[in-house]
């Protein structure tokens, strides 16, 4: 994150005749501005998750009551259950794909660019969209079982859409095609990076394009994989407005998940204490995700400048 | 792999890379297709089907017809909405970005690194910290439920990208050339004016086309700050699928939402280079 690529002899010095206030200003102000709400923000959230405010924050201490509260609810144990298995299917379901599809792509095959872009474009699109769209197509009586049913097949069922136990999938489902296309576009950089040498040799010692790409082409690809990982469980973790639009949670409470408690409680309920609290445990959720991804990225970095 | 193959591994690779983007286009040719049949038609069979006759109208009426919660405006006062929070949002946290990352990558000040790496922290702090400390900011200085309080929003939020993605272009330039441009007695702007302006069309492009996806397609602070008239599209658009829920409009409901993605798809296809640049910069913080 704050690599100094430059000794900081090389920086010249604001100060003396350049060091006037205008320039001060313009350089301080946004910058204080945004470092002063992210650090007063966050501790008064995580200060608010400690009293007993409900309608409007109030002083006071309750200690952990807020978080017992909400880690016994039900809504947070179904959003927690929920989170694991969205997380993880849909990080691995996009990895696979994305990395099928860098593949297939790295084939010099015609019209490249043209495909990339289809694979691309719902990152473009807002999750509001995608999701109301999903929800159209999922939807048994409007969307693909109604169509399989008018073609004839009317024994055909698909209606997780409304099924308490399969309606997380949906939300994997679209999640995969809005967000599959960047892994697609990481892995395909990466694999355009891989030494061309190295595939030389390998197919030189006799190795099919097969056992060229396992043994020799992914295991150059294994740091990318974990970037795409932390980006795709960052968006996992704080996922709303897809599963707002999808599903809004529903069937009953099936597919909650950790964001929609917080506004839930913050907002419809005026439970500001414990919103509070479900937020910190969110930020809590994604630090350990993002401590030890920080914890590599350092260690990779104090290895390649010591190599 | 990368020499000639066989043919039949070649028809193999093409039938499913064909499969997949037919897959990957399918939901947005159902959706423009549905924008052409008219509700009944679509009640009748399924969301999934090629328009018997094309109705044209359920733009019009998309646009400016149909009712959200009591006012028959359509969807063009939440367009609007968007457009004006999105432009001045994205025109400011750009610029005040590319300032503040010329003066962190090329100037020396105390506490230089220190405020940069609090301000990358905004990448990754989840927008639910911020949720309570924004709703009383914003009524203490009475910008709640108005389209200025989203533009200061997502201007302070924005920074810490346009920073980051300005500042990792900016310190590839060599310090020689600010440091003959202040022998030649040029000040921190007009450096930045003449040197490193001129320098920064990519970059700049960049970031323009990360901060107006992003702030055209959010929808948490927008459905927080905001109600009724003063909403953003995304938000409209799910108070539009709430409100005629018990007497579905689909063609009309499916034009609504082909207006709402299409500036953030026009860019996409305008700039689909730079937007991949952005999407890469910012997952390698």
């Amino acid at each position: 994150m704050t690599d100094i690529a430059s000794p900081a002899t090389g920086r010249p010095a604001i100060s003396g005749a350049v060091g006037r206030l205008p320039e001060y200003l313009m350089i301080w102000v946004p910058l204080l501005l945004s470092a002063a709400h992210l650090i007063s923000f966050s501790l008064w959230t995580i200060w608010i998750s400690f009293t007993p405010s409900t309608l409007v924050p109030v002083t006071g201490w309750v200690g952990m009551r807020n978080y017992n509260a909400v880690l016994a609810s039900r809504n947070w144990q179904i959003a927690f259950d929920n989170l694991l298995l969205f997380g993880s299917a849909f990080v691995l379901l996009s990895l696979i794909t994305g990395l099928m599809l860098a593949i297939l792509l790295d084939q010099r095959i015609r019209g490249e660019n043209v495909l990339r872009s289809i694979f691309l474009y719902p990152l473009a699109v807002s999750f509001v969209v995608t999701g109301t769209v999903w929800s159209w197509l999922l939807n048994p009586g409007i969307g693909i079982q109604k169509l399989v049913h008018d073609l004839g097949w009317t024994s055909f069922r698909f209606d997780w859409l409304v099924d308490r136990d399969m309606a997380i999938w949906t939300i994997v489902i679209a999640a995969i095609w809005q967000s599959s296309g960047f892994a697609m576009a990481l892995f395909l950089a990466g694999l355009r990076s891989v030494d061309a040498d190295i595939i030389k040799a390998a197919q030189i010692d006799g190795a099919g394009a097969i056992r060229t790409y396992w043994r020799v082409i992914l295991p150059t690809l294994w740091p990318i994989t974990i970037t795409v990982i932390v980006v795709q469980l960052q968006f996992a973790i704080s996922a709303f407005d897809l599963v707002r639009a999808l599903t809004n949670g529903g069937p009953g409470i099936a597919t909650q998940l950790p964001a929609l408690v917080v506004y839930d409680l913050m907002f419809q309920r005026s439970q500001l204490g414990r919103g509070a609290a479900a937020a910190v445990l969110m930020l809590l959720i994604l630090l350990a995700v993002l401590l030890p991804y920080a914890a590599w990225r350092y260690v990779q970095r104090r290895r390649a400048t010591h190599a | 792999m990368r020499e000639r193959t066989f043919a039949p591994s070649r028809f193999l690779i093409y039938l499913c890379v064909l499969l997949i983007a037919a897959a990957y286009l399918a939901p947005l040719v159902v959706v423009v297709l549905n924008s052409l049949r008219t509700n009944e038609e679509i009640a009748q069979a399924s969301m999934i089907g090629w328009p018997q006759q094309w109705a044209w109208s359920n733009y019009a009426r998309a646009w400016s017809g149909f009712c959200v919660a009591e006012t028959c405006a359509g969807i063009r006062p939440y367009m609007l909405n968007s457009a004006l929070v999105t432009i001045p949002a994205t025109i400011i946290s750009t610029l005040l970005g590319a300032i503040a990352g010329y003066a962190v990558s090329l100037w020396r000040f105390r506490g230089d690194n220190w405020i940069y790496g609090i301000v990358t922290l905004g990448l990754f702090l989840p927008q639910q910290m911020r949720l309570l400390p924004w709703t009383i900011v914003l009524r203490d200085i009475g910008l709640i439920n108005t389209l200025t309080g989203l533009v200061l929003i997502h201007t302070i939020q924005g920074l810490s990208f346009t920073t980051l993605f300005c500042r990792n272009y900016y310190i590839a330039i060599p310090h020689e050339l600010i440091r003959a441009a202040r022998i030649d007695g040029a000040g921190f702007f007009r450096i930045f004016w003449r040197i490193i302006l001129p320098l920064s069309a990519p970059i700049l492009i960049v970031t323009v086309i990360w901060q107006f996806t992003h702030i055209w397609n959010e929808f948490l602070y927008g459905v927080t700050f905001t109600t009724g008239q003063q909403q953003p599209v995304t938000a409209a658009l799910i108070a539009l699928s709430a409100a005629i829920a018990d007497i579905p409009q689909h063609g009309v409901q499916s034009a609504a939402v082909i207006i709402a993605a299409l500036p953030t798809l026009l860019i996409y296809l305008l700039g689909g280079r730079y937007f991949v640049r952005g999407l890469t910069a910012g997952a390698v913080k």
